[in-house]
C-alpha cells in the first residue's frame, strides 16, 4: 500500500502513485459522475437481456444469448437486400419486356441495366471471356468490333440465349469448321497453300507462289463459308479473316493448325438459366463494352 | 460618504443570510469557494453556485458579447444570398442531400473540405493566439456554454431575485409563490432551449421553407428529432449543469496551461496589493494592512463558484465579473480599482521586488502563433481565389488496358468526369492534345455521339470516351505507352481545363 501523501501546494491528498516524481492530486469525482457510471452498468445488465450477448456451448457446439426482442445483423442485411431488390424489381421488370433500343434510350433504365449486366457478367460469363470481357485464345474480345456471329443488340441477345454448339438447345448458333488435315481431305502442301493465302489476306505475304496456289484451294473449299475475299459470314459465323483479330491466333502456325484439325468453341445456352431481364442486361452490357454495331 | 456605509451594512446583513447556505462554510467566514479543501471527499455533491448580478464594463461587455453572438446564431439562417435560380439562396447552409455547403460567397463541395479543414486550423490558432495574450477569453467571454448559461442565470435572476434572495428561496419551503417562480424559470429556460435546436435546424434546409414545415407539423421527423435533442442539451447544460461542463466534461481546462506563461494576461487577485486582507471600518487608517477588505463579492460574483484570490485555477474560466464586483467595492471604500484585474505573473513578481510592471505582448510564443495564423490565412486565401470552377478528372480503363480493334488499332477507354461548379449550365467541348494520329470518340449506346458535354449548374457528368490509334503508331509507342492531355473547354466562356493520362497499348 502506498503511504498517504498531502500536496505542499494545493494540500489535496495524492493518489499515493508517483510517477518521475510527479503525483496525482486526488480529487474528488463529482457524484453525478458516479451515478452515470452505475447507470451504465445497469444498462449493460439491461443490454445483455435485450440483445445478443453471451456465447456458450451446447451439445451441436458454440451458441448464443438470442436477447428478447430477438435482435440479429444477419436479419438486418437480409431486409436492406430485400429492400433493395424490391426498389429494384421495377426496373428490372421492364428491362425483362421493353425493346432493347429502347433500353439503351433511357438513361435511368440504362443506368440500373447497365449495372446489372456487370454484376451477371461477373458471375457467369468472367471464367471464359474474364472480368474485363479482354477475351482469351478461343473465347472472343467482347470489347472490340469484331463479332463472328453479329454484335447488334439482337445478335448479341440470341447468342447468350441460345449460345453456341450447345447441346441441349434446338436454336442454338451452329456450323462447322471441319478439321481439313486430321480427316484427309487437304494434304499437307494445300493447307500450307491455304495458309499462305489466309496470310496474304490480311496484308502479310509471305510465299507469293504458295499463297496463289493456296487461293484455288480457297475458292474450293473455304469461300462457301468465309466468302469471296475471306471477309467472313456473320449469318453462318464464320469469321473475318481479313481483320486483325483471331480467336485462335493469327500467326501461320495457328493458321495451320486451325485449317488441319478444325474449330468447333462452345458457348452455353443462358436462356432458362438467367432470367430475361438479366439476358437483357446482360446484352445491353456486352454491347456497351466498346464494340456493339448499330 | 453614508452611501458607503449603508451598501457595507447591507453586504454584512447578506452574508449574515448566506451563511447558511454553505454547509461547509467555516466558522465566521460567510463566502467558501465550493472547491475548498474542506469540502473534499472521494465523490462530491455539487454545491450550487448563486452568481450575483454585477455592475461594470465587463459586465457590459459581456451583455454585448451575449446579444452579438447569439443574434449570429439565431439570425444567420435566415440571411439570403442569391446563388441564381438553380440553387439555394440561403447565405449559410449545410445541404446534406446535395452535399455542398454554402457560405455567402463560398461554395464547397465535399472533395474541397480541406477549406474547412483550414478554417479549423485557423480557428484553433486564433484560440492559441488568444490564450497566450489575455488567457481563456473564449471561454470567458464567447463560449456558447458561458453565453447561455449567463442568458439562463439572467431568467433565474428575473424570477427568483438575486444571489440572496435565490438563496433564501431555496431554502425556504414549497408555497404557491415559490412553485410559480421555479415553474416561471423552468418554462423560460425551456423555450430558450426549443430556441437553441429551433435555429440549429435551419442551418441545415431553406430556412423559411422549414419553419413553415415545423409549424404545420409537416417537417422531417429528424427536424424535431434534432430541435428536441439540442433543447434537452440547452437545457441541461446550461440550466442544470452550468460550470460543471467546464469544470468535468471541457478539455480546453487541461489544455490551456500549456498555452499562456508569465506573460499572458490573466484575471488575477493583485496579491501583494491586497495581502494582508481583513475587514475594514470605515475611517482607520489603511495603513499596514491591505486593500482586500474580504468582503467576498469577487466570490459571489463568480458563475463557477470559485475564489480568484486562491490563485489561478484550472475552474477559472477567466470570465472578469470578479473584477467588476470588487471595482463596485473599491469604489465604496476610496481605494484605488483594479484589485482583481487582468494582470501577468511576471507583472506580480516585478511588483514584489519593487519594480514598475510591464506588458510584453510582442514575445516568441505570440509571435509564433501570428505568423503561423498568417501563414495560413494566406494559403487559405490563395487556395480560395484560385478555386476553379471546372474540375475534370480522367481514369483510363484498367481491365483491359486496351483493346485490339479488327483494322489493327488499338483503343483505350476513359472515364472523363467535368465538374461544373458555375451556378449556370454550361456546354463543354472534350478533345484531345499530345497523341499524334490519336481519334477521340464518345462512347454512347443511342443518340449522336459528339465531344460536346452539356453538365447542369452545379453538377458533375460522367461520360465515358475511346480513344483510337492506328496500328502503326501503336507500335511505334515508347514502352507500350504515351502520356497526352485531356482539354475540356468552357464554349461560353473559352475557359479550359486539362488533365494528363496515359495512353497504353501492347509493349513489345
Amino acid at each position: 500500500m502506498s503511504e498517504k501523501h498531502k500536496d505542499e501546494v494545493t494540500g489535496v491528498e495524492t493518489t499515493g502513485h508517483s510517477w518521475d516524481g510527479i503525483r496525482e492530486l486526488n480529487n474528488p469525482l463529482p457524484k453525478w459522475w458516479i451515478y452515470t457510471f452505475y447507470a451504465t452498468i445497469v444498462w449493460s445488465f439491461a443490454y445483455w437481456v435485450v440483445m445478443p450477448a453471451w456465447p456458450y456451448l451446447t451439445g451441436s457446439g458454440w451458441t448464443y444469448t438470442q436477447g428478447v426482442i430477438g435482435y440479429e445483423q444477419r436479419n438486418v442485411v437480409t431486409n436492406e437486400l430485400a429492400a433493395v431488390a424490391e426498389g429494384r424489381s421495377g426496373a428490372m421488370e421492364r428491362i425483362a419486356t421493353m425493346p432493347l433500343e429502347e433500353i439503351a434510350n433511357d438513361p435511368a433504365l440504362m443506368e440500373v441495366a447497365l449495372g446489372a449486366g456487370k454484376a451477371a457478367f461477373g458471375d457467369n460469363c468472367a471464367p471464359c471471356h474474364g472480368s474485363g470481357a479482354q477475351g482469351s485464345k478461343g473465347f472472343p474480345n467482347l470489347n472490340d468490333d469484331d463479332w463472328i456471329w453479329g454484335g447488334t443488340l439482337d445478335d448479341i441477345h440470341t447468342t447468350l440465349a441460345h449460345g453456341i454448339r450447345w447441346d441441349g438447345d434446338d436454336e442454338t448458333r451452329n456450323n462447322v469448321m471441319m478439321a481439313y488435315g486430321r480427316d484427309g481431305i487437304l494434304n499437307r502442301t494445300e493447307i500450307n497453300d491455304v495458309a499462305e493465302y489466309v496470310l496474304s489476306l490480311s496484308g502479310r505475304a509471305g510465299n507469293q507462289e504458295a499463297a496463289a496456289r493456296g487461293a484455288e484451294v480457297f475458292a474450293s473449299q473455304c469461300v462457301a463459308c468465309h466468302g469471296d475475299g475471306g471477309t467472313g459470314n456473320q449469318e453462318l459465323g464464320a469469321p473475318n479473316l481479313t481483320d486483325a483479330i483471331w480467336l485462335y491466333g493469327g500467326e501461320k502456325a495457328s493458321i495451320v493448325e486451325t485449317v488441319s484439325n478444325g474449330r468447333s468453341g462452345v458457348m452455353p445456352a443462358w436462356g432458362g438459366r438467367l432470367d430475361e431481364g438479366t439476358i437483357n442486361a446482360l446484352t445491353l452490357f456486352v454491347y456497351s463494352l466498346g464494340g456493339g454495331e448499330k | 460618504m453614508t452611501d458607503t456605509a449603508t451598501t457595507l451594512e447591507s453586504l454584512a446583513a447578506e452574508a449574515a443570510a448566506t451563511a447558511g447556505a454553505n454547509p461547509h462554510g467555516r466558522e465566521g467566514e460567510s463566502y467558501t469557494a465550493v472547491n475548498s479543501e474542506k469540502n473534499r471527499s472521494l465523490y462530491a455533491s455539487r454545491v450550487k453556485v448563486y452568481p450575483k448580478l454585477v455592475h461594470g464594463s465587463f459586465r457590459r461587455l459581456k451583455w454585448l458579447v451575449m446579444a452579438v453572438t447569439l443574434a449570429i446564431y439565431y439570425i444567420t439562417p435566415w440571411l439570403r444570398w442569391d446563388r441564381g435560380p438553380s440553387l439555394p439562396d440561403q447565405a449559410v447552409l449545410l445541404d446534406f442531400p446535395a452535399r455542398r455547403f454554402y457560405f455567402f460567397f463560398l461554395e464547397i463541395w465535399p472533395q474541397e473540405f480541406y477549406y474547412i479543414t483550414g478554417l479549423l486550423i485557423l480557428a484553433a490558432l486564433g484560440l492559441f493566439l488568444v490564450t497566450s495574450v489575455a488567457g481563456r477569453v473564449w471561454c470567458g467571454y464567447t463560449c456558447p456554454q458561458t453565453v447561455w448559461t449567463d442568458l439562463f442565470i439572467h431568467v433565474e435572476r428575473f424570477f427568483e431575485g438575486d444571489r440572496a434572495k435565490r438563496i433564501r428561496l431555496d431554502k425556504s419551503p414549497m408555497s404557491v409563490g415559490k412553485l410559480a417562480r421555479k415553474t416561471g424559470k423552468h418554462l423560460t429556460w425551456i423555450l430558450i432551449a426549443l430556441a437553441t435546436g429551433g435555429a440549429w435546424v435551419f442551418y441545415f434546409a431553406d430556412a423559411p421553407t422549414l419553419a413553415g414545415q415545423l409549424v404545420s407539423f409537416e417537417a422531417p421527423a429528424a427536424a424535431y428529432l434534432f430541435i428536441a435533442l439540442f433543447a434537452f442539451t440547452t437545457y441541461l447544460l446550461g440550466g442544470i449543469a452550468r460550470e460543471q461542463v467546464c469544470i468535468y466534461m471541457c478539455p480546453w481546462p487541461r489544455i490551456q496551461g500549456a498555452m499562456f506563461d508569465e506573460d499572458s494576461l490573466l484575471v488575477s487577485y493583485k496579491e501583494d496589493r491586497g495581502e494582508k486582507r481583513g475587514p475594514h471600518k470605515k475611517g482607520t487608517s489603511w495603513e499596514g494592512r491591505g486593500d482586500c477588505i474580504d468582503c467576498g463579492q469577487c466570490v459571489a460574483a463568480c458563475p463557477m463558484g470559485i475564489d480568484i484570490r486562491d490563485g489561478m485555477q484550472l475552474e477559472c474560466i477567466q470570465c472578469a465579473l470578479c473584477i467588476d464586483a470588487c471595482n463596485e467595492i473599491m469604489d465604496k471604500v476610496e481605494r484605488p480599482r483594479g484589485l482583481i484585474a487582468y494582470d501577468t505573473f511576471r507583472n506580480q513578481e516585478r511588483r514584489r521586488a519593487g519594480e514598475a510592471p510591464r506588458l510584453n505582448l510582442v514575445r516568441p510564443r505570440t509571435i509564433l502563433y501570428s505568423s503561423v495564423l498568417a501563414l495560413v490565412a494566406a494559403i487559405m486565401l490563395v487556395a480560395l481565389s484560385n478555386r476553379s470552377t471546372l474540375d475534370v478528372s480522367v481514369l483510363a480503363d484498367r481491365n483491359p488496358l486496351f483493346v485490339r480493334l479488327s483494322d489493327g488499332s488499338i483503343r483505350n477507354g476513359y472515364q472523363v468526369k467535368i465538374v461544373n461548379k458555375e451556378h449556370s449550365e454550361r456546354t463543354y467541348r472534350v478533345s484531345i492534345e499530345g497523341l499524334d494520329g490519336a481519334i477521340l470518340t464518345r462512347a454512347v449506346l443511342a443518340g449522336e455521339a459528339n465531344e460536346i458535354v452539356v453538365v447542369e449548374a452545379d453538377k458533375l457528368e460522367n461520360v465515358r470516351f475511346f480513344v483510337s490509334l492506328p496500328a502503326e503508331r501503336a507500335q511505334a509507342l515508347n514502352g507500350g505507352e504515351a502520356d497526352f492531355d485531356f482539354i475540356v473547354t468552357d464554349l461560353a466562356d473559352g475557359k479550359t481545363a486539362t488533365k494528363e493520362t496515359t495512353f497504353r497499348g501492347p509493349a513489345e
